[in-house]
């Protein structure tokens, strides 16, 4: 499985943000975006995960992954965790989690995804009772409820303090060393070992514009 | 998608009562009117199922400014887009519970309210009927005009102003076929069959509308 | 000094609910326990009255009916008492009390409306009319569902307790309305015979088993409202237990 990116441009608006953008990201590795404000580092994360269309370029996630086929779209491949946390904050965190685990396909069993994000015991509260860091730990554990291999995770870090965001890089590691695919948009750090860099900035449209 | 239902379900009896909400307002028009028009028992007789029919209308037509709003939101829209479930179904299955959760609680609060215009049996039976089968279109329209608002801060009027003319037909033939019920040469069934096509046809057109919007207001 | 006044007043803010749930805990059974029989002998003497020589047996639809109506308005009251007790002396029971009677005076009115709509047909023809004294009673049972949905709409219990506190001192117009409408207005609905200046007009053969129905209907009101309002108080206690471990969950 290999996610592949040719010659990608995306648009907002009139404006173009990025162009010329190719990059290949293999099983079992992680790309790391960067790049200053207004990159357009959360524009290529919503380009793959099937929001916005590329104005041009092509998008595909080459070879197969357990049982899902060459036909299903890139999108039905993805995990987004974007700035917001997907919480509904009337439900309980069991409740949420259980949703999206009947909603794509099961992973692990939502006390275990608790468990990995460090915070057993809170599945019965209301979402909405959570700090912001636990809210976004909750939502970290969405992408091991429910099983998908390509996360798209956006500053996944933010609202997360130290030990959580070590917490975090372990998943990500052992996200990979299942053979899953992992492109982040980030500022920070997020200590993960091996990963490839992108720097966004050097797609900017051509300096005349 | 049973989980989408039952979710929708859960959030809507959680969240400030939205059921409750409904039925008070439509409780509140219903009691409005016969200080408008005046007592008089036999006039509120004949202006019933036209009351019931709007008073119904107005309080669905509540809380269909959050049908998306809420989701948006909290990122969960994207998420919804994302799985492998049609979106125009994923619009479907919330008309439904919206239905299920605003709509329905009207059409049993009906006869209570049928009883205090002092309507006659049949034309409170009939009424009945034909917002039981009726209301379900306000809510599937409703949900193109929640798609199309969706990224507003204020969609609630302006969905109302949207979504009122597609619903005219619905209270037309829902309110010709209440008065069909009782008044002799005017019949029941075809105003009753016309409208059962009405509510069937925009359960197709507006998810898959509602849908469309939806897939390309994302950003 | 502004130490102390603080743990003062916390100490104050949890003592109250406490020393609640240890008086009524006890008491609730006894309560419940007389208002049973008093309710039983109610209905007992409210059968062995004689029938009207005018509405026949339709007259004991009364007995269900009065003392309902009378409660309806006696809740109201009580959570008018309890909206001022929130406002000025900040007493935190009196948010307890206004919400755990909201939902007993919203059924009372109800089930006052419902025999009255019972008793009219037989006797007017018709299950509702549109007069003052039933409007009233109807914009008084739209207020307590107002209330109810207000109090699940707000979710912070302080912010709410305001809200609620305001709403149900603005609506307590609607009462003297209520009581006086009959008065007021032409109604088809009979003028006051019990509660009058110049003492109650009618035969002892209906008023003693009113008057017994009224005071069983008043126990069973304070009985429900003490159960309600014991059940809130835990309902809070389990919210911020809730928020406790929400807040300790997954270390610092």
């Amino acid at each position: 499985m290999k996610l592949v990116g040719e010659k990608l441009a995306a648009a907002r608006g009139e404006r173009r943000i990025f162009e010329g953008l190719s990059f290949e990201v293999p099983a079992g590795s992680a790309l790391v975006v960067t790049g200053p404000n207004g990159s357009g580092k959360s524009t290529l994360l919503k380009t793959i995960a099937g929001f916005l269309r590329p104005a041009a370029g092509s998008l595909k996630l080459e070879g197969q992954f357990k049982g899902l086929d060459a036909e299903t779209p890139l999108a039905e491949h993805c995990h987004y965790l974007g700035h917001a946390n997907a919480l509904k904050p009337q439900l309980s965190v069991h409740e949420n989690l259980r949703f999206w685990q009947q909603f794509y396909a099961p992973g692990r069993t939502v006390d275990e995804a608790l468990d990995a994000v460090g915070l057993p015991g809170v599945g019965d509260l209301p979402a909405g009772y959570l700090s912001a860091g636990q809210k976004r730990r909750v939502a970290i554990a969405r992408l091991l409820a429910a099983a998908r291999p390509v996360w798209l995770v956006d500053e996944p870090t933010s609202a997360l303090d130290a030990a959580s965001e070590r917490r975090f890089a372990a998943l990500v590691e052992a996200h990979l060393a299942q053979g899953g695919i992992v492109v982040a948009a980030t500022h920070q750090q997020l200590g993960l070992a091996a990963a490839l860099k992108l720097d966004i900035s050097q797609f900017a449209e051509s300096r005349a514009a | 998608m049973i989980a989408l239902f039952l979710r929708e379900l859960k959030l809507a009896s959680r969240i400030g009562g939205g059921a409750l909400t409904g039925l008070l307002f439509f409780l509140a028009v219903v009691t409005v009117v016969p200080f408008g028009v005046g007592p008089d028992l036999k006039l509120l007789a004949r202006i019933g199922p036209a009351m019931l029919w709007t008073g119904a209308l107005l309080a669905s037509l509540l809380g269909l400014d959050r049908l998306f709003q809420g989701e948006r939101e909290d990122g969960s829209l994207d998420l919804l887009l994302m799985s492998e479930h049609p979106i125009a179904l994923i619009v479907f299955v919330k008309s439904l519970a919206h239905w299920v959760a605003t709509g329905l609680p009207l059409v049993l609060a009906a006869p209570v309210f049928g009883l205090m215009m002092n309507m006659e049996p049949v034309a409170i039976a009939a009424s009945v009927a034909t917002l039981a089968v009726g209301t379900p279109a306000i809510s599937f329209v409703g949900a193109v005009g929640a798609a199309v608002t969706v990224t507003l801060a204020r969609g609630g009027l302006v969905i109302a102003v949207l979504i009122l003319p597609l619903v005219i037909p619905v209270l037309i033939f829902g309110v010709s076929a209440s008065y069909g019920a009782v008044e002799d040469p005017a019949p029941f069934l075809p105003p009753f069959l016309i409208l059962c096509a009405i509510t069937l046809f925009f359960a197709v057109l507006g998810p898959l509308a509602a849908g469309h919007v939806l897939r390309h207001a994302a950003d | 000094m502004s130490e102390t006044a603080i743990r003062r007043a916390s100490l104050w803010d949890f003592a109250n609910p406490t020393r609640y749930l240890a008086i009524a805990g006890p008491a609730i059974p006894w309560l419940a326990g007389v208002t049973a029989l008093l309710l039983a002998a109610g209905l007992w003497m409210s059968f062995r009255a004689p029938a009207d020589y005018q509405q026949g047996a339709t007259v004991l639809i009364m007995f269900i009916h009065v003392p309902a109506a009378w409660l309806s308005m006696f809740c109201y009251g009580v959570m008018s008492v309890s909206a001022l007790g929130t406002l000025v002396w900040r007493h935190p029971l009196a948010d307890v009390s206004l919400r755990a009677a909201a939902p007993v005076g919203a059924v009372f009115t109800l089930l006052a409306l419902v025999t009255g709509s019972l008793w009219g047909k037989p006797m007017w023809g018709a299950w509702w009319v549109w007069d003052a004294r039933l409007t009233s009673v109807l914009v008084l049972f739209i207020i307590y569902l107002g209330l109810l949905a207000l109090a699940r709409a707000i979710e912070d219990p302080a912010t709410a307790a305001r809200a609620l506190a305001v709403v149900t001192l603005v609506g307590s117009v609607n009462l003297p309305i209520i009581k006086f409408s009959v008065n007021w207005w032409n109604t088809l609905h009979q003028p006051a015979s019990v509660m009058r200046m110049d003492g109650p007009k009618m035969d002892p053969a209906f008023l003693y088993p009113l008057l017994v129905m009224a005071l069983a209907y008043t126990l069973f009101f304070i009985t429900l409202h003490a159960m309600n309002m014991r059940n809130e108080i835990l309902r809070r206690r389990i919210r911020s237990m809730r928020m406790n471990a929400a807040r300790e969950a997954g270390g610092a």
